[in-house]
């Protein structure tokens, strides 16, 4: 609905009540990002631990939610696990639609309850559900119970936590609707320490549209430009999968634990194999037509002569570097047997890639030994991969547990730190250079999306560095707006400014759409004072030993350049965090 | 005349733009609900997606069973809808076999008219206008289109 205030609900697990909340502020915080933001100020706890019960859990959505195309995600934030400060997690599905429907701008869970519960709402319901008979069950059982417990199929969400969120992972994901995922940073912790197994948004409210033809007309031609672009085409077509060759013949794909950037083997997985040898079909996140998500299949033969069983598993360039390159694992069904695993039990699949790389080559190197890894690691063994995986999601013993804390910790523990493949957190599949190393390892929430780095690398030769920290800064600045707005960012090129101005004006935020230059540095600065507040130093970040032996296709790194960089960019986000408050 | 038809729904991506199309289009709504498709997922996501749309019965118990006229048989199949004899009793719900009718919440209901306008935001070719044959009147459908 299309009102200046946030509605936003609010529900306390531990008293078992909700209530409604209307925040002011729709030209300072627009959603998705800001919203969050917003929010975890009013209700997050800047310096009690992540785990402490009154923690928030927050989901928010944009304004145009629903009122175009590709404005289809949802933000998560919460106080991470993984570094226990403040972080966000992105992911669409069927989430920002549900809450568009559920009439809400966001959602926040506070407390803890008793005994595993499942919380469902709606338009117009809110329950607490005892399910603890669900602890302990994976990803997809869960799913499926859950939707046959409560009603609404096809127009509501489904959230749930594996094993890995219930044991208070730090690389636990929060499963969106079986194949998306606010999977960095430990969203499914923050779920599993409230026993929060599952939530359920049904999207049951319908809400009047503008008068007039002006707002259908604007409809017809956003959705004729997503539809029609180039870029668009990539995502339907291979997918983000494309990427897998692109990165190799580009020497910029992590290997085997980033020892190696390309691999005539890498031949065997690229988008074009799956699509070939293992793609079922597309499906698509609501309100997108474009349907980059891409469904391959794995089957396993569990008993002679012929019985099979099959599994539908989602795959994306981010899992096949994870699960396939960094594990020297070259065969589209062996990686999406790993990638399974990882997704029933509740992993995010790029941390836990990461992390297993690090670990075989640390027993490589005798560095754990294998009464630490439990079995064999050996970079191409997929088999001993899928065991792993389960290791690490269940916290078997120390080894496990602490490498689930993050491989940077397990590092700092037996050693091995710098083959650590951590930029703030495990690595995206990007070894495209300095700046993109110094990006990720610094961006708000260590992704590779926070801003175009791995971009900037590929078309800029000779890096100057105050031209590389304005860069980034400036791409940030947009990004928060398109992820406040909430955009999915595959849709950034045909949604610049002056079209999203267009849209909001189309339906009645006149004031938001004439103030985005504004607005957006606005959102940018007061997302960093909340990091900054929660124990954010920049400056603490270490990008290890292995960054800077890495060669692309424009030779070795330069060390010292990237070590400028990364202290003129921790010094520029100390400064935008303290530009309001100074 | 011709009706709405879903020939291809094993392509179809579960990306709800044809509910939304005619919520926005026809219904002036935002809403998935409110509309003459409605898309869900066959038993879990995993299993693909299948449409609730009109089957176009001819005779339409719906049309049958509306104690106000609100709703009458459409030439071709399928019912023609006046809002405005609608008394919200919910009837014509009961009556669909195929639950191809949505009630909101204040019992308003919401069917496929065949106008045909989802058609072309479907982006794999789900959906298709088809013609019913020995039906059609120039005079009738330009009349349908205006309804």
């Amino acid at each position: 609905m299309i009102r200046d205030d946030f509605r936003v609900l609010l529900v306390d697990l531990t008293s078992g009540r909700g209530t409604v909340e209307s925040l002011e502020g729709r030209s300072v915080h627009v959603g998705g990002s800001g919203l969050a933001a917003a929010l975890f100020e009013r209700h997050g706890q800047m310096d009690e631990p992540w785990n402490d019960p009154r923690q928030p859990i927050i989901f928010a959505i944009g304004p145009l939610t629903g009122y175009f195309p590709l404005m289809s995600k949802t933000v998560c934030a919460f106080k991470s696990p993984y570094h226990d400060q403040y972080a966000e997690s992105h992911a669409g599905g069927r989430s920002a639609l549900s809450l568009r429907f559920a009439d809400l701008d966001a959602l926040v869970v506070t407390g803890r309850a008793d005994r595993p519960v499942c919380l469902s709402i709606g338009s117009r319901h809110l329950e607490i559900k005892d399910v603890h008979y669900l602890w302990g069950k994976d990803v997809g059982t869960t799913g499926k119970l859950l939707r046959r417990m409560f009603k609404g199929s096809g127009h509501r969400s489904i959230l749930r936590i594996g094993l890995a969120g219930e044991r208070g992972s730090a690389m636990a994901g929060i499963n969106v609707d079986t194949y998306r995922h606010f999977g960095r940073l430990g969203g499914g912790a923050a779920m599993g320490v409230k026993n929060l197994k599952g939530i359920v948004i049904q999207g049951d409210g319908t809400f009047a549209l503008p008068e007039g033809k002006a707002y259908a007309k604007l409809f017809q031609k956003v959705h004729q430009q997503l539809t029609d672009t180039e870029m668009m085409f990539k995502y339907h077509n291979l997918g983000t999968a494309e990427n897998v060759a692109v990165m190799n013949k580009l020497k910029a794909l992590p290997i085997r634990n980033l020892q190696q950037t390309s691999d005539p083997e890498i031949d065997g997985i690229t988008g074009e194999k799956f699509a070939e040898r293992s793609l079922l079909r597309n499906t698509a996140c609501a309100g997108c037509p474009v349907g980059c998500i891409h469904v391959g299949f794995v089957r396993e033969k569990f008993m002679e002569p012929n019985q099979y069983f099959y599994r539908q598993v989602a795959y994306d360039y981010e899992p096949i570097f994870a699960t396939g390159a960094m594990l020297g694992v070259t065969d589209p069904f062996a990686v999406l047997d790993i990638m399974d695993t990882v997704e029933q039990t509740g992993l995010d699949v790029m941390s836990a890639g990461v992390a297993l790389a690090w670990a075989t080559e640390a027993l490589g190197r005798g560095i754990i030994k294998q009464e630490d890894s439990l079995v064999p690691l050996k970079f191409g063994d997929a088999k001993t991969y899928t065991g792993t995986v389960r290791h690490l999601a269940a916290g078997t013993n120390d080894f496990y547990r602490l490498l689930a804390q993050g491989t940077a910790k397990a590092a700092a523990h037996y050693g091995g730190r710098e083959f650590a493949c951590v930029l703030g957190q495990e690595m995206a599949g990007y070894a495209t250079g300095e700046v993109f190393f110094v990006s990720q390892a610094l961006g708000f929430r260590h992704s590779h999306l926070d801003s175009g780095g791995y971009s900037y690398d590929q078309k800029v030769e000779a890096v100057d560095l105050d031209e590389a920290v304005e860069f980034l800064v400036k791409d940030e600045q947009e990004r928060v707006f398109l992820t406040s707005m909430v955009v999915c960012l595959f849709a950034r090129g045909v949604y610049k400014k002056e079209l999203l101005a267009e849209c909001l004006h189309s339906v009645g935020y006149d004031t938001l759409a004439e103030t985005v230059q504004e607005v957006s540095k606005g959102l940018q600065t007061r997302r960093w004072q909340i990091r900054l507040a929660t124990g954010y130093d920049p400056a603490s970040i270490e990008i290890p030993g292995r960054f800077s032996n890495v060669s692309t296709w424009k030779g070795p790194i330069n060390p010292e350049m990237q070590d400028r960089l990364r202290q003129h960019y921790a010094q520029k986000i100390v400064e935008l965090g303290r530009k309001e408050s100074g | 005349m011709k009706i709405l038809t879903t020939p291809r729904m094993e392509r179809c991506i579960g990306c709800h733009a044809c509910s939304l199309a005619c919520a926005r289009l026809v219904h002036k709504r935002l809403s998935w609900d409110t509309a003459g498709i409605r898309i869900l997922s066959s038993g879990g996501l995993s299993t693909g997606f299948e449409a609730k749309p009109c089957y176009a019965c001819d005779p339409a118990p719906c049309a049958a069973v509306c104690p106000t006229g609100a709703y009458t048989q459409r030439k071709g199949g399928g019912v023609m809808v006046k809002k405005n004899l609608c008394i919200r009793c919910g009837a014509c719900d009961a009556a669909c076999p195929v639950d191809a009718i949505y009630l909101d919440p204040m019992g308003e209901p919401f069917v496929c008219i065949h106008c045909g306008r989802c058609v072309p935001f479907c982006p794999h070719d789900c959906l298709e206008m088809v013609d019913v044959p020995g039906t059609s009147d120039p005079k009738e459908e330009s009349k349908e289109a205006a309804s």
